[in-house]
């Protein structure tokens, strides 16, 4: 709801015409005051979350510099620490999880959109939101009761006698590792790439449609081949919100990715992610270096994450600016 | 002529499949809604008694014992969260849109923004760093302060939309009647927003009452009742993720009662609140 919305122009504050001394006995101004106190609040936990971030890792980050992104040992004991297999595994998972969830959210948010009458399409879109909601927890938990014993027992077997020579898919089945992540990942990012698609598709004024459909296309055609480019920005920003969300999923990822620093080509060998080995190890962190290694992780998290949010919010925005209003 | 007949229905046939599919994909993303709930019932449902809601866990070996320690631990954090987060996402909202122009406005905008979508994980380091690092330990307030950090972009921002919302005719006709600014706020705007701005409020409650990741170090975990404010306590979520990776069979039974009970009370909130807003609130939205 807050990522998608905009200004409301013209309901912004009446310019009064008495004097200061007036309003601040009429408590106006006080009234003010408190307010953007309040508001002021916001910006400052913001800034002080940024701040700490930086600062909690400034000796990691002066004793490793880049080096913390490229090397893979991760050695508490010699207070040894690389990022690498972290950051692997966060991207793979992510990556898995978009191969996945961009089919089937924008086949979805094109039936909401295009298709489905208003009224079934609103139902549809209240299950999606409660989908949305489900805690990260529950995932985890249906991960690791169902996904993995079925990942292991059907899916893995059948992946690798069809496809095993491809390194990807070859390896002993444990049920755990990247492509389970990625899996749970994907059903977790899903609502939210529907969500935001099928508001950008709906923005797309109706004569788009009218036209193509009266040059004699198809649904489909007038669907795929104007409807879909017209909204393209704003379903890249939908895909970019989606990834900004796996790759700081927590609790669902640590659940089913094995948790062992682990850079393989094979998606059904165990790994880690950042958010995961955040989770896993801060409260057991000994010495100094060891917690600022961790926290320069939620700092790369934190920046990841920073950029692309932003990315995704200019391009919504742009889109549903070009729509101009068109529902 | 044939030919371009043959063409057409090709193509009536392409569009007629593609768009099956894209049936077939709302389809499966709806299905996973219920497929997770049904699950959680199937599983859960059994182990769901009175025991659960009034014994604390027992110990490793012994079978039985409920999460009343994870429950009213849930309660308290989620209360501390609403005391730190409603107030400072409110407040500043009606800042944002009643009394702020220019550039601060967008500046709080902004932060809000960037504050939603920092990763649960990262503002669990944060209330690790500036409340647990100074008390010197593991509490219900760092993982109070956790959760109401969440709270704060998602009341903030719905807030403001909902207050936008209302007409200036409302803003104009109080003043008109003499009324002062804050008292038009508090007496007309706030009241005609109300409908949603409790929306917003009960989603932000909602998406934060099944967090886990922010207070894996903040409030911890506690197996037993947490006294005061000031030491580790206990959750409904931080129960279901360590009773699910336990080795435990009767652990992992309770770690799906537990789970259920998190995902009804998540979605009967969430539920209620998009209720409240369907019943006649003028809002476009956006």
């Amino acid at each position: 709801m807050a990522a998608t919305s905009t200004t409301v122009h013209g309901a912004g504050p009446i310019a009064g015409s008495r004097s200061f001394i007036d309003r601040v006995r009429d408590g106006d101004e006080i009234a003010r005051l408190v307010t953007f106190v309040f508001a002021g609040v916001t910006v400052l936990i913001t800034l002080l979350l940024v701040i700490e971030l930086w600062t909690g890792s400034a000796a990691s980050r002066h004793k490793f510099g880049l080096n913390f992104f490229f090397t893979r040992v991760w050695d508490p004991n010699s207070g040894d620490f690389g990022a690498l297999p972290f950051i692997y595994g966060t991207l793979v998972t992510s990556a898995i999880a978009l191969a996945i969830a961009v089919p089937l959210g924008i086949g979805a948010a094109i039936f909401l959109a295009e298709l489905a009458p208003a009224r079934v399409s609103d139902t549809l879109q209240f299950f999606i939101d409660l989908l949305a909601a489900v805690p990260s927890v529950i995932y985890g938990v249906l991960g690791v009761f169902i996904f993995i014993p079925l990942m292991r027992e059907y899916i893995q077997p059948a992946l690798s006698n069809t496809l095993g020579f491809i390194p990807l898919f070859s390896g002993p089945a444990y049920g755990i590792g990247f492509l389970t992540a990625g899996i749970v990942l994907a059903i977790m990012v899903i609502p939210y790439i529907i969500s935001v698609s099928r508001e950008v598709l709906l923005s797309v004024p109706r004569d788009q449609r009218e036209a193509a459909l009266a040059l004699g296309s198809t649904r489909w055609e007038s669907t795929w081949k104007v409807v879909v480019p017209f909204a393209r920005t704003g379903i890249m920003g939908s895909i970019f919100l989606a990834l900004a969300r796996a790759l700081g999923e927590t609790m669902a990822v640590t659940m089913v990715i094995g948790n062992t620093p682990n850079i393989s080509a094979s998606l059904f060998s165990p790994g880690y992610s950042i958010a995961a080995v955040i989770a896993n190890e801060f409260t057991e962190a000994t010495g100094d270096l060891y917690l600022q290694a961790l926290i320069e992780l939620g700092l790369v998290l934190f920046l990841l994450t920073f950029i692309l949010n932003g990315l995704a919010r200019i391009l919504i925005v742009a889109t549903s600016q070009r729509g101009g209003g068109g529902h | 002529m044939s030919a371009g007949n043959a063409r057409l229905r090709w193509r009536k046939l392409v569009s007629g499949f593609m768009l099956a599919m894209t049936g077939v994909c709302a389809l499966v993303a709806v299905a996973a809604l219920f497929f997770i709930l049904g699950y959680l019932v199937y599983h859960g449902g059994t182990s769901i008694n009175w025991n659960f809601f009034t014994k604390l866990p027992a110990p490793v070996g012994e079978t039985g014992g409920g999460m009343a320690n994870a429950i009213v631990g849930s309660a308290k954090l989620l209360l501390l969260a609403t005391v730190i987060g409603v107030p400072i996402g409110f407040l500043g909202a009606i800042y944002l849109a009643e009394f702020s122009t220019g550039p601060i406005a967008f500046v709080v905008r902004y932060a809000a923004d960037l504050l939603n979508g920092v990763p649960s994980i990262v503002i669990g380091i944060f209330a690790y760093a500036v409340v647990v690092l100074p008390f010197k330990h593991f509490s219900t307030l760092a993982g109070g302060f956790a959760l109401g950090i969440m709270m704060i972009p998602i009341t903030l921002r719905s807030t403001e939309d909902f207050m936008r919302a209302v007409p200036n005719t409302l803003r104009e006709g109080a003043m008109a009647l003499g009324a002062s600014k804050w008292r038009t706020i508090a007496t007309v705007i706030v009241p005609a927003a109300y409908r949603g701005i409790l929306t917003a409020v009960l989603l932000a409650f909602a998406r934060v009452a099944g967090e886990t990741a922010p207070l894996l170090f903040t409030s911890f975990g506690n197996h037993f009742w947490s006294p005061g404010w000031n030491q580790p306590i206990e959750s409904l979520p931080h129960m279901v993720y360590i009773y699910a990776i336990s080795p435990y069979e009767d652990w992992q039974r309770q770690a799906w009662a537990a789970g259920l009970v998190l995902l009804g009370l998540i979605l009967i909130i969430n539920i209620l609140a998009r209720t409240i807003l369907a019943r006649g609130v003028s809002v476009p939205r956006s």
